[in-house]
């Protein structure tokens, strides 16, 4: 492949000639957690892997659960808001591993790392970035499970249960891929990890999806929901404050 | 420019580092070479401000590490064997990206300018997976002087490089040292050490064990003094 | 090689006796109406769950400690507190399905406090493996810390999110006294067999904790004279 081959041509190399002063640079916070997200959206747009491995995990879950429970109408009721969150639980660690993997494998976390900026700034840049791949399978999943099992999912209080409970998985999902990236375990032990203390929030989005789903009081589905927030809250803090210790050395 | 006293690494038990003393003036262009496992990496990435010091004192381009780590960081450009480029991304995307990173003012006309300077203008567009290993390198380079650095560091720049991306290379340096930079480069490569260095120094056993000017040198022979170093 | 301290060898030998008499205590408590003798495994089960509980409580307090010290002391002492605490909770739960067996006729009650003991076994677990797979010291004690606070804030969590929601299996959970699960009361001699166990579990706990803190420093004693041979 001629791409490969050093092209001698470009002998071009100029001098660097720009007076200093103006281009000092004068990082902000925001601007680097916006950076970070695009880019990761960037590079995901151009070669789709994650994208693809965690939608196509997604659908080959459901289907599983198809034949794994019996799904006919009347139990479909109670074991769809459950069935939905274990899907997006298993796919959701695909692409937490995949976007640290990246990171780590070409030696790019050294490159955030040197950036004159926050820690705390790669963290958020790729929470926002992971929620987005998450959210944009879930809403694929959501359509199609709606067809298979003539259920109408698109309700705006499971969508902001979908929201809530996902941030908190990948906020705590992010921090803990940090880690488990630079071990030697690596893909393995991100469930392993995860599952377990993420526990708090499959709890109360089942509920809350149930309760949306089957038409409950206000009242019964407040709870869940603000049990929801308070996770997001608390993890997003705790992150917040650990991740430096988590990626220096 | 680096002023490095008694520097101690430690991981777990084992130091690395074992009080280590350096001292770079502005402008110079250090050549620190040593064998295999003598601490190069792991002194290179201290300086960084990616490791941090176990003990001793530290301090790049006026500030004090690791307490003003993000200073540090703003002088300083680091290319090391990784390339530290996202493959799916441009070259000039990456360099966008880590332009914002930075804080860059006037990003644009920088990344021409920079793309220019390490010869890859024509494939600015194309994907940095397409890239040779030697174009990845000078777009590493590229991505390192973005944001005028005062001090850089360079981790055994020529691994993986053939004779033409080399010579290259050797071309992109020189551009980069002829701004007044403080460079500091590790190799095991003493001929190309040997051509663009104004200093020499032996990194053995977890210290500088040897110094020597480019001028020192002209009469023994870098090999000679490397070997004399080593023994001692 | 310093030996055992006095203090430890005394304490070794009053954490056997106060095992001794907490068994003959509850042995000899008055038997419960309802359930029969089965019901004192309840003594001991809550004995270690409360000292699986303070190691819980412990290793979160040390990694805080840790992580603003950087002192690795303070990461042997975490490896020991959850180490222990993850042999009561499995003692806890042991004692537990012994304990719903005959009571209520099945192996597994899924109740909060069962449920949540089970959780953290499995976070503990995870907390090993994960250091399992980290070579540098440094990274290993930092990561610890992160996990085993992570897990620190989640467990009490989902203690609380099981009650409030798992209306499948409605347990009546009454105030803080731990028996309420059968709903029982206790008379004075129970009570005196109850606390008592408390105690002796206490002393088991220090006794264990303080042998295998000494364990780690020795371990690392031994790592620091590998060192010094190889060098």
């Amino acid at each position: 492949m001629t791409d490969k081959i050093d092209t001698v041509v470009e002998k071009s190399v100029k001098p660097d000639a720009r007076p200093r002063a103006s281009i000092r640079p004068s990082a902000s916070f925001v601007k680097a957690v916006s950076a970070v997200v695009w880019k990761d959206l960037q590079a995901e747009f151009r070669s789709r892997e994650l994208f693809s491995a965690m939608l196509v995990f997604s659908l080959l879950i459901i289907l599983i659960f198809n034949f794994a429970l019996e799904l006919d109408v009347r139990t479909r009721q109670s074991v769809t808001a459950g069935v939905l969150w274990a899907t997006f639980a298993f796919a959701g660690t695909l692409g937490l591993n995949r976007s640290m993997a990246i990171e780590k494998d070409r030696g790019c976390l050294d490159g955030l790392l040197l950036a004159p900026v926050d820690r705390s700034a790669i963290y958020f840049g790729k929470v926002i970035s992971n929620l987005a791949f998450m959210l944009i399978v879930e809403l694929i999943v959501l359509p199609v499970y709606s067809v298979l099992y003539n259920v109408n999912l698109f309700q705006p209080g499971l969508l902001l249960v979908i929201l809530l409970g996902s941030i908190g998985y990948v906020g705590v999902g992010t921090l803990l891929s940090a880690m488990s990236v630079q071990t030697r375990t690596r893909d393995i032990l991100l469930p392993i990890l995860l599952f377990p203390v993420v526990i708090p929030v499959l709890l109360a989005a089942v509920k809350a999806s149930s309760g949306f789903l089957t038409g409950s009081d206000l009242a019964d589905v407040m709870l869940p929901i603000n049990l929801l927030i308070a996770y997001d809250i608390i993890f997003i803090a705790l992150a917040f404050m650990v991740f430096d210790s988590v990626v220096e050395e | 420019m680096i002023t490095v006293k008694k520097l101690v690494k430690r991981f777990g038990l084992k130091a690395v580092l074992r009080g280590l003393d350096f001292d770079v003036q502005p402008g110079e262009f250090v050549a620190l070479l040593g064998p295999n496992g003598a601490g190069k990496t792991t002194f290179l990435r201290v300086l960084a401000s990616l490791s941090r010091p176990s003990l001793g004192e530290v301090s790049v381009a006026g500030y004090r590490l690791p307490n003003e780590a993000a200073a540090v960081r703003a002088r300083l450009g680091v290319v090391s064997h990784l390339p530290l480029l996202y493959g799916d991304l441009s070259a000039e995307e990456n360099l966008r990206f880590y332009g914002r990173m930075y804080g860059i003012l006037d990003l644009e006309p920088r990344i021409t300018e920079v793309l220019e300077m390490v010869g890859l203008d024509a494939r600015r567009r194309d994907l940095v997976r397409t890239y040779s290993r030697g174009m990845q390198q000078r777009l590493a380079i590229g991505r390192a002087v973005l944001h005028d650095p005062d001090v850089m560091l360079f981790d055994e720049p020529y691994t993986g490089l053939d004779q033409d991306a080399s010579s290259m290379l050797d071309e992109v340096l020189k551009t980069v040292a002829a701004r007044g930079r403080t460079v500091v480069m590790t190799s095991h490569d003493l001929a190309r050490a040997e051509d663009l260095a104004t200093r020499f120094d032996i990194l053995s056993r977890g210290v500088i064990s040897a110094s020597a000017s480019r001028t020192e040198l002209e009469r023994s022979n870098l090999l000679t003094f490397y070997k004399e170093a080593l023994a001692g | 090689m310093e030996s055992k301290p006095l203090t430890l060898k005394v304490l070794d030998i009053v954490a056997i006796l106060v095992l001794v008499v907490a068994t003959y205590m509850a042995l000899n408590a008055p038997t419960e109406r309802v359930m029969g003798e089965v019901q004192k495994v309840f003594y001991f089960h809550i004995g270690t769950a409360w000292t699986a509980l303070l190691g819980f409580i412990l290793a979160a307090v040390f990694s805080v400690v840790y992580l603003a010290t950087k002192d690795l002391k303070w990461d042997r002492l975490q490896v020991a507190s959850i180490e222990v605490s993850l042999v009561f909770f499995l003692i806890t739960i042991v004692l537990g399905s012994i304990w719903a067996r005959p009571a209520w006729n099945t192996w597994w009650t899924w109740d909060p406090r069962l449920t949540t003991a089970a959780v953290t076994e499995l976070i503990y677990v995870a907390y090993f493996m994960l250091r399992q797979g980290i070579d540098d010291p440094d990274r290993r004690a930092r990561f610890g810390a992160v996990y085993a606070l992570v897990g620190g804030l989640s467990a009490p969590i989902t203690f609380f999110a099981i009650r409030l929601f798992r209306t499948i299996h409605p347990v009546v959970i009454g105030g803080s006294n731990a028996e309420a699960e059968g709903g029982f009361s206790m008379t004075a001699d129970m009570r005196t067999a109850f606390f008592f166990a408390l105690f002796a579990f206490t002393i088991i706990f220090i006794d264990l904790f303080w042998n295998r803190i000494r364990l780690g420093n020795l371990q690392e004693k031994v790592e620091q004279l590998k060192l010094k041979v190889t060098m």
